[in-house]
């Protein structure tokens, strides 16, 4: 019962919005289904082209998870770092941030020169764009603990190593959880624009070949599947922090992360 | 081994283990100039229980920090053996159980997990925690909280105890508890302990000695001395006219 309550305006918007959108088209004409599809030939296309939308998400979720992991694992001991050195914050910063302005256009035919067509270079790409938030919020989770913890352990003569891992590394992870989240979505992005640039396969590249080819309904329905397939890990990485870090649920454990 | 004997005269002159003296120590602000402790001196005999009583913010976290070691003074000496803190808030670790919490020193100094976990056991059952062992802070109550907290410090193994305010965030009932349960607590397992409270009542029933403290920037105003049996009955009418003599140095008229 509280179920179907909590997720009924979900479900309503949607279909709400999918109405509105089927309608609009219907309205508008078959030429213009060929720009903008109508909900029901995006879930035709989805059905027909089911074994090459299939293979060619393999290719993408592939290219998504592990720079997702490169991402984290980067992202994570560069937060860790910049903690420990106020020099390289100072140094390292700006750079990050200048590191998200650049277009993965920009970067893709460069990565490709040096890496190749592979997996290698969407992967760099992936992680390029979503380590960033999980350095921001790492950082953030890292200074964020209590001072008065840190003299407490000095009057338990603990070294900075050992402060680290009991206190500051277990406070920290909160954080590195919700850049993960964030990194998430803009991951799947990263790798739709890295496989725009040198490749034959991926999501990214179904699109990029049906747009031209007047069958944008295929082209959306790849975005339906990487639509699908954030909010999944999305929601995986919820379900992962709930069973890591089950302190942050507790009923006054204060601020719960989004 | 020819050493070993030097340590006993220390003791036996019955040298203090923390002595502070004509401290001062000021805070630069934003706003300016905040002077915490002007001219502090406080002393504490090995195994003495010396109770700090003061008005909020005149120094007293400041004082116990600077016993551990936590911070310079300004001016002054402070000299103090090894002290552990227990913090004004409890500060547990929310991701640890109270077991993990309450061994948390050891952790800190590189003992083994299961190796603290042994020797927090059997204190956590002392004080009435054994089923609370595998729980987390936010599901204990506050007295829980605190005696945890205490353990935590205990069991840091130092030879002084720097206690601030141990029991303010509790009700009057808890409290009384508390206070009891810290006498016994101290009756066993002797060391010398600063405790710093607002609480005049407290101060007398547990201290050996109460010093009060004047309003920022803080000094020790009156030193009373404690002669009585423990434990004490805050209805005593040797511990009510202590308490008032506090009080009146404190300037509170009664
Ligand atoms: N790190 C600091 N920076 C700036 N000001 C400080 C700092 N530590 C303490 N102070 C100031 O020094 C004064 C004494 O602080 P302290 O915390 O020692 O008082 P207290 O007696 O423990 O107060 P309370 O009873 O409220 O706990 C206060 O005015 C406080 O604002
Ligand atoms: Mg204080």
């Amino acid at each position: 019962m509280n179920r179907i309550r909590r997720t009924a305006p979900a479900a309503l918007l949607l279909i709400a919005l999918l109405g509105a959108w089927e309608l609009y088209v219907d309205v508008k004409g078959s030429t213009f289904s060929l720009i903008l599809p109508a909900p029901h030939q995006v879930a035709q296309a989805l059905y027909t082209d089911r074994g090459l939308l299939w293979s060619n998400f393999l290719v993408t979720a592939e290219e998504v998870l592990l720079g997702i992991v490169v991402a984290t694992v980067v992202g994570f001991l560069l937060a860790v770092a910049i903690h420990f050195s106020p020099t390289l914050r100072r140094a390292a910063y700006p750079l990050l941030v200048a590191s998200q302005a650049v277009p993965v256009v920009i970067l893709a035919p460069v990565l490709a020169f040096w890496l190749g067509f592979g997996l290698l270079p969407k992967l760099v790409v992936v992680a390029m764009v979503s380590f960033f938030s999980i350095v921001v919020t790492t950082t953030a989770g890292l200074a964020a603990v209590d001072p008065d913890l840190l003299k407490l352990m000095r009057t338990f003569d603990a070294s900075r190593a050992r402060t680290f891992w009991h206190i500051e590394l277990p406070a920290a992870l909160p954080g590195a959880f919700t850049g993960a989240k964030i990194a998430v979505a803009v991951s799947v992005i990263g790798a739709v624009f890295a496989e725009w640039n040198g490749s034959n396969s991926g999501l990214g590249y179904v699109i990029l070949q049906a747009l031209p080819q007047l069958k944008a309904a295929r082209g959306m329905a790849a975005v339906v599947i990487l639509s699908l397939f954030a909010i999944a890990l999305f929601a995986l990485l919820g379900l992962a922090e709930r069973l890591a870090l089950p302190w942050v649920y507790l009923p006054s454990g204060k601020e719960q992360t989004a | 081994m020819i050493e070993a004997p030097a340590k006993e005269p220390r003791e036996l002159n019955g040298e203090d283990s923390v002595r502070v003296e004509l401290v001062s120590r000021a805070f630069q602000t934003r706003r300016g100039r905040v002077d915490a402790l002007a001219g502090m001196s406080l002393h504490a005999a090995p195994r003495e229980v010396v109770a700090v009583v003061g008005p909020s913010g005149c120094g007293k976290t400041t004082l116990l920090e600077l016993i551990c070691g936590l911070q310079p003074p300004d001016s002054g000496r402070v000299q103090a053996g090894p002290a552990a803190l227990m913090p004004q808030r409890d500060l547990l670790l929310p991701w640890l159980s109270a077991i993990d919490n309450a061994g948390l020193a050891l952790r800190a100094r590189g003992v083994p997990r299961e190796q603290a976990r042994k020797a927090a056991a059997p204190w956590l059952e002392r004080f009435g925690l054994a089923p609370f062992v595998h729980t987390r802070p936010a599901e204990l109550s506050g007295g829980m909280r605190q005696r945890v907290s205490f353990l935590r410090t205990l069991l840091a193994g130092k030879p002084v105890l720097a206690l601030d305010e141990p029991f303010a965030a509790l009700d009057a009932i808890t409290r009384q508890e508390m206070q009891g349960w810290l006498g016994h607590v101290l009756e066993s397992e002797p060391r010398t302990v600063i405790l710093v409270t607002h609480d005049v009542e407290e101060a007398v029933i547990l201290g050996d000695r109460v010093i009060v403290m004047s309003p920022r920037p803080g000094h020790a105003v009156r030193e009373i001395e404690v002669p009585l049996a423990r434990p004490r009955k805050r209805t005593d009418p040797a511990v009510v006219e202590l308490r008032e003599e506090a009080l009146t140095a404190l300037g509170v008229q009664a």
